[in-house]
Protein backbone atom coordinates (compact mmCIF):
# COMPACT_ATOMS: atom_id res chain seq x y z
CA UNK A 1 0.00 0.00 0.00
CA UNK A 2 1.52 3.56 -0.87
CA UNK A 3 2.28 5.68 1.58
CA UNK A 4 3.53 9.44 2.05
CA UNK A 5 6.34 10.69 4.21
CA UNK A 6 7.17 14.15 4.80
CA UNK A 7 10.64 14.46 4.85
CA UNK A 8 12.61 17.93 5.28
CA UNK A 9 9.37 19.73 4.04
CA UNK A 10 9.21 17.78 1.09
CA UNK A 11 6.48 14.79 -0.01
CA UNK A 12 7.64 11.64 -0.94
CA UNK A 13 5.64 8.44 -1.89
CA UNK A 14 6.69 4.88 -1.25
CA UNK A 15 5.22 1.70 -2.09
CA UNK A 16 5.73 -0.59 0.23
CA UNK A 17 6.40 0.21 4.20
CA UNK A 18 10.59 0.59 5.45
CA UNK A 19 12.14 1.43 8.01
CA UNK A 20 14.39 4.73 8.78
CA UNK A 21 17.67 2.42 8.16
CA UNK A 22 16.20 1.59 4.77
CA UNK A 23 15.02 4.96 4.20
CA UNK A 24 18.62 6.57 4.85
CA UNK A 25 19.94 3.81 2.25
CA UNK A 26 17.37 4.94 -0.23
CA UNK A 27 18.17 8.23 0.34
CA UNK A 28 22.19 7.78 0.18
CA UNK A 29 22.84 9.30 3.51
CA UNK A 30 23.65 5.83 5.29
CA UNK A 31 27.56 6.79 4.88
CA UNK A 32 26.63 10.49 6.65
CA UNK A 33 26.79 11.56 10.20
CA UNK A 34 23.05 12.25 10.77
CA UNK A 35 20.47 13.14 13.24
CA UNK A 36 16.65 12.63 12.78
CA UNK A 37 13.76 13.69 14.47
CA UNK A 38 10.72 11.94 13.91
CA UNK A 39 7.84 13.22 14.19
CA UNK A 40 9.25 16.20 16.31
CA UNK A 41 11.16 13.63 18.44
CA UNK A 42 14.92 12.78 18.17
CA UNK A 43 14.61 9.23 16.92
CA UNK A 44 18.77 7.34 18.19
CA UNK A 45 20.75 6.12 15.71
CA UNK A 46 20.66 2.79 17.41
CA UNK A 47 16.74 2.37 17.02
CA UNK A 48 16.61 3.44 13.08
CA UNK A 49 16.40 0.20 12.34
CA UNK A 50 13.92 -1.20 14.17
CA UNK A 51 11.82 1.80 13.49
CA UNK A 52 8.83 1.70 10.73
CA UNK A 53 7.19 4.33 9.14
CA UNK A 54 3.91 4.59 8.90
CA UNK A 55 1.80 7.10 6.30
CA UNK A 56 2.10 10.69 7.11
CA UNK A 57 5.09 10.43 9.68
CA UNK A 58 7.21 13.66 9.61
CA UNK A 59 11.04 13.46 9.09
CA UNK A 60 13.65 16.05 9.53
CA UNK A 61 17.31 14.59 8.56
CA UNK A 62 20.17 17.17 9.57
CA UNK A 63 24.03 17.26 9.08
CA UNK A 64 26.69 19.48 10.35
CA UNK A 65 27.74 22.41 7.92
CA UNK A 66 29.70 25.57 8.43
CA UNK A 67 28.46 28.06 10.75
CA UNK A 68 29.99 30.40 13.06
CA UNK B 1 69.40 25.14 29.82
CA UNK B 2 67.76 24.73 33.28
CA UNK B 3 67.59 28.33 33.79
CA UNK B 4 65.96 28.70 30.35
CA UNK B 5 63.02 25.33 31.55
CA UNK B 6 62.62 27.78 34.60
CA UNK B 7 61.18 30.57 32.64
CA UNK B 8 58.85 28.85 30.44
CA UNK B 9 55.20 29.94 30.64
CA UNK B 10 53.27 28.13 32.59
CA UNK B 11 50.09 25.87 31.35
CA UNK B 12 47.34 28.38 31.73
CA UNK B 13 44.37 26.34 30.08
CA UNK B 14 41.23 28.02 29.52
CA UNK B 15 38.39 25.41 31.57
CA UNK B 16 35.21 25.17 29.94
CA UNK B 17 32.65 22.60 31.62
CA UNK B 18 35.34 20.65 33.23
CA UNK B 19 37.62 20.21 30.14
CA UNK B 20 40.61 22.31 29.86
CA UNK B 21 41.66 23.68 26.45
CA UNK B 22 45.19 24.95 25.13
CA UNK B 23 44.09 27.44 22.84
CA UNK B 24 41.69 30.65 23.51
CA UNK B 25 40.59 31.64 20.26
CA UNK B 26 37.56 29.48 19.05
CA UNK B 27 36.67 29.17 15.64
CA UNK B 28 33.87 28.98 13.47
CA UNK B 29 33.45 26.90 10.28
CA UNK B 30 31.15 29.40 7.96
CA UNK B 31 31.93 31.47 4.53
CA UNK B 32 34.47 29.49 3.27
CA UNK B 33 35.36 28.92 0.04
CA UNK B 34 35.60 24.96 0.10
CA UNK B 35 36.06 22.34 2.67
CA UNK B 36 39.76 22.42 1.75
CA UNK B 37 40.20 26.17 2.69
CA UNK B 38 38.25 25.45 6.05
CA UNK B 39 40.53 22.93 7.31
CA UNK B 40 43.62 25.16 6.27
CA UNK B 41 42.21 28.09 8.17
CA UNK B 42 40.95 25.88 11.42
CA UNK B 43 44.51 24.05 11.69
CA UNK B 44 46.30 27.76 11.33
CA UNK B 45 44.38 29.00 13.96
CA UNK B 46 45.49 26.80 16.63
CA UNK B 47 41.93 26.42 17.71
CA UNK B 48 40.29 22.92 19.47
CA UNK B 49 36.62 24.12 19.65
CA UNK B 50 34.97 24.80 16.28
CA UNK B 51 31.67 25.57 16.26
CA UNK B 52 29.75 23.88 13.19
CA UNK B 53 25.70 24.42 12.02
CA UNK B 54 23.31 22.09 12.17
CA UNK B 55 20.93 21.97 8.79
CA UNK B 56 18.79 19.84 6.68
CA UNK B 57 20.68 17.19 4.48
CA UNK B 58 20.11 17.62 1.17
CA UNK B 59 17.94 14.71 -0.17
CA UNK B 60 19.59 14.74 -3.69
CA UNK B 61 23.44 14.54 -2.49
CA UNK B 62 26.01 12.17 -3.91
CA UNK B 63 26.20 9.59 -0.69
CA UNK B 64 30.08 10.43 -1.27
CA UNK B 65 30.06 13.81 -1.24
CA UNK B 66 32.40 15.11 1.52
CA UNK B 67 31.57 16.22 4.34
CA UNK B 68 32.72 19.22 7.32
CA UNK B 69 32.48 16.53 9.93
CA UNK B 70 35.70 14.51 7.76
CA UNK B 71 37.65 17.99 7.35
CA UNK B 72 36.80 18.72 11.00
CA UNK B 73 37.13 15.22 13.19
CA UNK B 74 34.97 15.19 16.18
CA UNK B 75 37.72 13.09 17.39
CA UNK B 76 40.72 15.71 16.72
CA UNK B 77 38.44 18.81 17.52
CA UNK B 78 36.01 19.92 20.45
CA UNK B 79 33.26 20.47 17.84
CA UNK B 80 30.60 23.50 19.17
CA UNK B 81 27.20 23.07 17.57
CA UNK B 82 25.49 26.64 17.23
CA UNK B 83 22.02 27.44 17.03
CA UNK B 84 22.27 30.34 14.51
CA UNK B 85 19.26 30.63 12.49
CA UNK B 86 17.08 30.01 15.30
CA UNK B 87 14.49 33.02 16.27
CA UNK B 88 12.76 31.24 18.95
CA UNK B 89 13.51 29.14 21.80
CA UNK B 90 11.80 26.50 20.97
CA UNK B 91 13.89 25.74 17.69
CA UNK B 92 16.90 26.64 19.70
CA UNK B 93 16.57 23.98 21.59
CA UNK B 94 15.14 21.74 19.19
CA UNK B 95 18.49 22.38 17.29
CA UNK B 96 20.54 21.86 20.22
CA UNK B 97 18.79 18.13 20.71
CA UNK B 98 19.37 17.00 17.34
CA UNK B 99 23.00 18.42 17.42
CA UNK B 100 23.77 16.01 20.66
CA UNK B 101 22.60 13.08 18.60
CA UNK B 102 24.38 14.32 15.96
CA UNK B 103 28.16 14.66 18.26
CA UNK B 104 26.83 11.07 19.76
CA UNK B 105 25.79 12.84 23.04
CA UNK B 106 27.67 15.18 23.19
CA UNK B 107 26.56 18.27 25.75
CA UNK B 108 28.25 21.61 24.27
CA UNK B 109 26.39 23.78 22.69
CA UNK B 110 26.69 27.69 21.62
CA UNK B 111 23.16 28.70 22.28
CA UNK B 112 22.20 31.84 20.20
CA UNK B 113 18.58 33.27 19.49
CA UNK B 114 18.53 35.62 16.88
CA UNK B 115 16.30 39.10 17.16
CA UNK B 116 16.00 40.04 13.91
CA UNK B 117 18.02 39.78 10.71
CA UNK B 118 19.11 43.68 10.37
CA UNK B 119 21.23 43.25 13.50
CA UNK B 120 21.41 39.65 14.73
CA UNK B 121 21.31 40.86 17.59
CA UNK B 122 20.30 38.32 20.54
CA UNK B 123 16.96 37.83 21.63
CA UNK B 124 17.24 38.28 25.43
CA UNK B 125 14.04 37.00 26.83
CA UNK B 126 13.99 34.28 24.30
CA UNK B 127 17.69 33.31 25.23
CA UNK B 128 16.51 33.25 29.10
CA UNK B 129 14.21 30.56 28.56
CA UNK B 130 15.95 28.49 26.01
CA UNK B 131 19.14 28.36 28.34
CA UNK B 132 17.11 27.21 31.07
CA UNK B 133 15.48 24.72 29.14
CA UNK B 134 18.89 23.53 28.05
CA UNK B 135 20.54 23.20 31.52
CA UNK B 136 17.66 21.57 32.97
CA UNK B 137 17.84 18.56 29.95
CA UNK B 138 21.89 18.26 30.91
CA UNK B 139 23.07 20.58 28.18
CA UNK B 140 26.74 22.61 29.03
CA UNK B 141 25.41 25.68 27.35
CA UNK B 142 27.95 28.69 25.95
CA UNK B 143 25.89 31.48 25.21
CA UNK B 144 25.75 34.16 23.21
CA UNK B 145 24.38 36.99 24.46
CA UNK B 146 24.68 41.31 24.36
CA UNK B 147 27.11 42.92 26.70
CA UNK B 148 24.59 43.94 28.99
CA UNK B 149 25.81 42.63 32.70
CA UNK B 150 23.07 42.27 34.17
CA UNK B 151 21.91 39.65 32.04
CA UNK B 152 24.82 38.18 31.74
CA UNK B 153 24.77 37.72 35.25
CA UNK B 154 21.29 36.20 35.01
CA UNK B 155 22.41 33.78 32.38
CA UNK B 156 25.24 32.75 34.93
CA UNK B 157 22.94 31.85 37.67
CA UNK B 158 20.72 29.76 35.38
CA UNK B 159 24.17 27.42 34.85
CA UNK B 160 25.60 28.49 31.74
CA UNK B 161 29.10 27.40 31.70
CA UNK B 162 30.45 29.95 29.38
CA UNK B 163 29.13 33.69 29.12
CA UNK B 164 29.77 35.03 25.41
CA UNK B 165 29.17 38.47 24.64
CA UNK B 166 29.13 40.11 21.25
CA UNK B 167 31.52 42.68 20.64
CA UNK B 168 29.58 44.34 17.74
CA UNK B 169 26.78 42.45 15.63
CA UNK B 170 28.02 38.89 13.81
CA UNK B 171 30.27 39.48 10.58
CA UNK B 172 30.45 43.31 11.31
CA UNK B 173 34.22 43.33 12.22
CA UNK B 174 33.72 46.56 14.28
CA UNK B 175 35.48 45.33 17.14
CA UNK B 176 34.62 45.60 20.67
CA UNK B 177 32.21 48.93 21.05
CA UNK B 178 31.81 48.51 24.32
CA UNK B 179 35.26 47.58 26.26
CA UNK B 180 33.63 48.40 30.01
CA UNK B 181 30.61 46.69 29.99
CA UNK B 182 32.50 43.83 28.69
CA UNK B 183 35.01 44.48 31.56
CA UNK B 184 31.95 44.43 34.08
CA UNK B 185 31.10 41.00 32.67
CA UNK B 186 34.15 39.88 32.80
CA UNK B 187 34.91 41.19 36.54
CA UNK B 188 31.36 40.09 37.77
CA UNK B 189 31.76 36.43 36.16
CA UNK B 190 32.65 33.09 38.12
CA UNK B 191 32.50 31.06 34.31
CA UNK B 192 34.63 31.43 31.40
CA UNK B 193 33.87 35.38 29.41
CA UNK B 194 34.41 35.01 25.79
CA UNK B 195 33.75 38.29 23.17
CA UNK B 196 31.94 36.37 20.37
CA UNK B 197 30.92 38.13 17.11
CA UNK B 198 31.90 41.71 15.93
CA UNK B 199 36.00 41.13 15.92
CA UNK B 200 37.53 42.40 12.51
CA UNK B 201 41.33 42.34 12.56
CA UNK B 202 43.70 41.06 14.77
CA UNK B 203 44.45 43.91 17.09
CA UNK B 204 40.20 43.80 18.00
CA UNK B 205 41.15 39.96 19.25
CA UNK B 206 44.46 41.12 21.62
CA UNK B 207 42.26 44.14 22.72
CA UNK B 208 39.21 41.52 23.93
CA UNK B 209 42.02 39.12 25.74
CA UNK B 210 43.54 42.54 27.75
CA UNK B 211 40.46 42.88 28.84
CA UNK B 212 40.71 39.96 30.31
CA UNK B 213 38.74 37.21 28.26
CA UNK B 214 39.22 34.34 28.67
CA UNK B 215 38.88 33.54 25.09
CA UNK B 216 37.38 34.71 21.70
CA UNK B 217 35.15 33.12 19.03
CA UNK B 218 35.03 34.29 15.64
CA UNK B 219 34.44 33.59 11.89
CA UNK B 220 34.20 35.77 10.02
CA UNK B 221 37.11 37.85 10.68
CA UNK B 222 39.51 35.10 9.44
CA UNK B 223 37.03 33.61 6.33
CA UNK B 224 36.43 37.13 4.59
CA UNK B 225 40.15 37.82 5.03
CA UNK B 226 41.84 37.79 1.94
CA UNK B 227 43.93 35.33 3.09
CA UNK B 228 41.55 33.15 5.33
CA UNK B 229 45.07 31.07 6.44
CA UNK B 230 47.43 33.86 7.06
CA UNK B 231 44.53 35.43 9.16
CA UNK B 232 44.20 32.52 11.10
CA UNK B 233 47.80 32.46 12.61
CA UNK B 234 47.15 36.31 13.12
CA UNK B 235 44.27 35.72 15.35
CA UNK B 236 46.35 32.74 16.95
CA UNK B 237 49.47 34.58 17.51
CA UNK B 238 47.06 37.95 18.94
CA UNK B 239 44.97 35.62 21.22
CA UNK B 240 48.05 34.14 22.84
CA UNK B 241 50.00 37.87 23.07
CA UNK B 242 46.50 39.78 24.35
CA UNK B 243 46.64 36.52 26.87
CA UNK B 244 49.97 37.43 28.32
CA UNK B 245 49.95 41.14 27.70
CA UNK B 246 46.60 40.64 30.29
CA UNK B 247 48.59 38.30 32.64
CA UNK B 248 51.52 40.14 32.40
CA UNK B 249 49.82 43.39 33.73
CA UNK B 250 50.30 46.61 31.56
CA UNK B 251 51.98 49.37 32.75
CA UNK B 252 49.76 52.43 34.08
CA UNK B 253 48.71 55.13 31.70
CA UNK B 254 50.39 58.45 32.43
CA UNK B 255 49.33 61.78 31.20
CA UNK B 256 52.89 62.89 30.74
CA UNK B 257 56.09 61.12 29.85
CA UNK B 258 58.66 59.34 32.23
CA UNK B 259 61.81 59.00 30.85
CA UNK B 260 63.33 55.49 29.94
CA UNK B 261 66.68 56.67 30.92
CA UNK B 262 68.30 58.03 33.57
CA UNK B 263 68.29 61.93 34.31
CA UNK B 264 71.55 61.49 36.18
CA UNK B 265 75.42 61.43 35.23
CA UNK B 266 74.67 63.05 32.15
CA UNK B 267 78.05 63.59 30.58
CA UNK B 268 77.34 67.26 29.97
Amino acid sequence: MAFRLHINGEEQSFDRSLSVLDLVERLGLHKRRLAIELNGDILPRAEYAQTTLADGDRLEIVHAIGGG
Amino acid sequence: MTELAEHTTPADPLTIAGRAFESRLLVGTGKYRNLEQTRQAIEASGAEIVTVAVRRSNLGQSPDEPNLLDVIPPERYCILPNTAGCYTAKDAVRTCRMARELLDGAGLVKLEVLGDEKTLHPDIPATLEAAETLVNDGFDVMVYTSDDPIIARRLEQIGCVAIMPLAAPIGSGLGIQNKYNVLTIIENASVPVLVDAGVGTASDAAIAMELGCDGVLMNTAIAEARDPVRMAGAMRDAVRAGRNAFLAGRMPRRRYASASSPLTDLPF
